[in-house]
């Protein structure tokens, strides 16, 4: 495919934190779009600070494209318009009295007309199954109800591609099925951090292995999830 | 975990419930003065006002358990200030006392101070309750801000609501876990513990602040804080702030 068609195209990016400690080391990523790509590998092995980078809140020292458009203060607001990062903890991402606000925030920030706005609203609550929830504060909703309005607080910008932090992260097994079925019936591209290899093989088509800040094996997810000895070198199975 | 929040009742729905919150606050705030103003002898006025703060209490069909119990938080704040008025104050004296080595004297003027004071500050209090309980947070806040109060207030204390109760579950399961590997030891030991743990909430808060505002910039914020106006005065608003601030001011009128 031609360069044209990458909607997430990183080359030879590193970033290293404040205090020295090195987050990723030389990381090249394609993603094309429709793609279901899923970034697995154990704890510290760069997959959030990966994530930040394709909002360009985190920044290293590399070209990141996203739909063609150079990661740069100019291009900040389009690209966090088509680029939907859902951070791990709701308690993060919804940060308003209520729901409504918080849906808000992002189209409201885009500059959209109210009329715009409130239909935004509605259309990505009712798409995570949480329609007439608008006056509700966050801190009453149960973790699975958080999940949901967290991703629909991105979906209200209607982006290209949703970029999601463990998905499934504290949630029972029952909120992590109906959550695995809501992320397959969203049609945008999709890609999700986890550890969660169930939902990988639920959800992903292709699966990129991080470790120490790289990437070990980006493939198939059936080839990679059947790996044994891969998936133990890389502390997801024991 | 399940906390009490401030505006636990704001979703009845009443008469005064459906007020806008600019009318609410501006009908606290002028009830709040006229209490305030209202000179300590005057007890019909009080009685008047009260009288009124009940009426609105039972439109806005709170449950009284509720308020009566609410109020009572105050007192001690209020005695702690207060307590001491009748002892110092000079005038007639109704009651002296022998207490070890001291003479100590409670005069009538200072009495009626205290009683003044308590009979306010109840008041004032039922005033703030009705407002708090029958207009949800963010409602408020919107009020506070359209009445010219500055943004950055507004944010602080949205986020301060909104974070508030998770950092209470924060320190709950920091003593938890504290308690679970028996929490002892002398006294010096004790406060080296819990030293560790104000010092490990302030960064845990910390950094959850970064994370939140990583999480405002990846929805677009630019630092400017854009909200969508739908407040609106309607008629109801109109008749109550009128007829209300009507009954403010007839005790002057009647006993003066």
């Amino acid at each position: 495919m031609q360069a044209m068609d990458k909607i997430i195209e990183i080359r030879n990016l590193s970033f290293d934190y404040p205090d020295g400690h090195q987050g990723l080391k030389n990381v090249d990523l394609n993603v094309y779009p429709g793609e279901n790509v899923a970034v697995i590998g154990p704890n510290g092995a760069g997959k959030s600070t990966l994530l930040l980078h394709l909002n360009s809140i985190l920044r290293g020292n590399s070209t990141v494209k996203i739909c063609g458009l150079v990661v740069a203060e100019k291009n900040l607001k389009e690209i966090r318009k088509r680029v939907g990062l859902v951070f791990q903890d709701p308690e993060d991402q919804l940060f308003s009295l209520n729901v409504f606000d918080d849906v808000a925030f992002g189209p409201i920030n885009m500059g959209y007309s109210e009329s715009e706005v409130r239909q935004r609203v509605v259309r990505a609550l009712e798409w995570v199954g949480m329609g007439g929830y608008e006056q509700r504060s966050p801190h009453h909703l149960s973790v699975g109800e958080k999940k949901r309005i967290a991703i629909a607080t991105v979906l209200s910008l209607a982006p290209e591609v949703l970029v999601i932090d463990e998905p499934t992260s504290n949630l029972d097994p029952r909120s992590k099925w109906s959550l695995i079925e809501l992320l397959k019936q969203l049609p945008m591209t999709k890609i999700i951090a986890t550890h969660d290899l169930e939902l990988v093989r639920a959800l992903c088509g292709r699966t990129v292995v991080m470790d120490e800040g790289k990437i070990v094996v980006d493939g198939n997810t059936e080839d990679i999830l059947e790996d044994v000895s891969l998936l133990k070198a890389h502390g997801l199975a024991h | 975990m399940k906390h009490s929040f401030i505006d636990e009742y704001s979703d009845l729905d009443s008469f005064i419930h459906r007020l806008d919150p600019r009318t609410k606050l501006i009908a606290s705030l002028a009830f709040i003065v006229a209490v305030v103003l209202t000179p300590a002898s005057n007890w019909r006025v009080f009685a008047f006002y009260f009288c009124i703060i009940v009426a609105l209490l039972v439109l806005s069909k709170l449950p009284p358990i509720y308020v009566l119990k609410r109020s009572l938080v105050i007192f001690p704040f209020v005695l702690m200030i207060a307590i001491f008025i009748p002892f110092f104050k000079e005038g007639e004296v109704a009651g002296s006392y022998n207490i070890w080595m001291w003479q100590v004297s409670v005069t009538y003027s200072g009495l009626l101070i205290l009683a003044n004071v308590v009979a306010k500050a109840w008041l004032c209090i039922l005033g703030l309750i009705l407002l708090s309980s029958t207009t949800k947070l963010a409602d408020l806040l919107k009020g506070f801000k359209q009445l010219g109060v500055p943004q950055v207030m507004i944010l602080i204390l949205s986020f301060m609501y909104r974070y508030i109760f998770v950092l209470v579950d924060e320190v709950m399961r920091m003593q938890q876990a504290r308690d679970s590997r028996n929490f002892g030891g002398n006294r010096l030991h004790q406060l080296k513990t819990i030293g560790n743990m104000v010092g490990t909430l302030f960064i845990r808060s910390y950094e959850r602040g970064e994370r939140i505002y990583a999480a405002m910039l990846a929805r677009g914020f630019d630092g400017q804080v854009r909200t969508l106006h739908k407040l609106s005065f309607r008629q109801a608003d109109a008749y109550f702030g009128a007829v209300f601030c009507l009954m403010l001011i007839s005790p002057c009128v009647i006993w003066w």
